[in-house]
């Protein structure tokens, strides 16, 4: 690691990559969600309405990110922690209500638990960066 | 599209990404090396962009040619997307930044697999 706490805004250095991460989740959960909504809406409206918060709020994290917004960072990457521990332990007590999944079902399993993890590292980085 | 097509290409961006790795670890900013390695890749996914669409125009199974169709066009803009966000990085991070864009573009080149194949109706 080379030094990573040189950076001054939450957009250079490792916030760079980080940024480039969170936008992958952005597209990935926001075309989903698109795609659910308007091709099978009726089948599944609890997940399908999740997939859509769950797209917005990587969409506004990557954009507080990269323009170095720390409080909106904050809040959104918590509001994130909370969805995918929330979502996380719901999918596991009860599979009836998301039929179909999310980017945070199973703690983001599907994804390679890096939904799980990201929040972590963004909250670590932000922390960093203000310090 | 069939199998050995798609592993191919998600083989090389694997290979890029693994070349970006070794870049970030040996703590380098972007390299020309690199940006060749994304150019040969983007022309790769160009090709299977329209190889993708002659495949679908083509075929009479039932492919979800929208879903297909929007999934061979992002891995077409990741590339630049990439490049553009990186190159202004003079760190490893720069190099990071393709790193996350060439397993992205390995992953979603086997989905496209998939959809071509029905996996996810």
């Amino acid at each position: 690691m080379s030094d990573p706490a040189s950076s001054a805004t939450t957009s250079t250095g490792f916030g760079r990559a980080l940024v480039a991460v969170y936008a992958v989740f952005a597209l990935a959960a926001t075309a989903r969600s698109l795609y659910q909504l308007s091709a099978k809406a009726s089948e599944a409206p609890v997940a399908y309405a999740l997939s859509a918060v769950a797209g917005l709020v990587y969409v506004v994290a990557t954009y507080a990110l990269a323009t170095d917004r720390r409080s909106l960072a904050v809040a959104t990457i918590g509001f994130e922690l909370a969805g995918v521990l929330g979502v996380g332990v719901l999918t596991l007590v009860d599979a009836e209500l998301f039929p179909d999944a999310t980017v945070w079902s199973d703690f983001g399993a599907g994804y390679g638990f890096i939904p799980l993890v990201l929040p972590f590292v963004g909250l670590w980085w932000v922390r960093r960066v203000r310090s | 599209m069939n199998d050995p097509v798609a592993y191919a290409v998600a083989g090389l961006a694997v290979v890029a990404a693994v070349y970006a790795g070794w870049l970030m670890w040996r703590d380098e900013a972007f390299t020309n090396g690199l940006f060749y390695v994304v150019i040969v890749l983007e022309l790769v996914l160009l090709a299977l962009l329209v190889g993708g669409s002659i495949a679908l125009a083509r075929t009479e199974r039932d492919v979800d040619g929208v879903l297909f169709i929007s999934y061979l066009v992002t891995v077409v803009v990741i590339p630049p997307a990439a490049v553009i966000w990186g190159v202004a990085e003079k760190s490893r991070w720069g190099t990071g930044v393709v790193l996350v864009a060439m397993l992205t573009i390995a992953v979603l080149v086997v989905r496209v697999l998939g959809i071509w194949q029905g996996a996810y109706v």
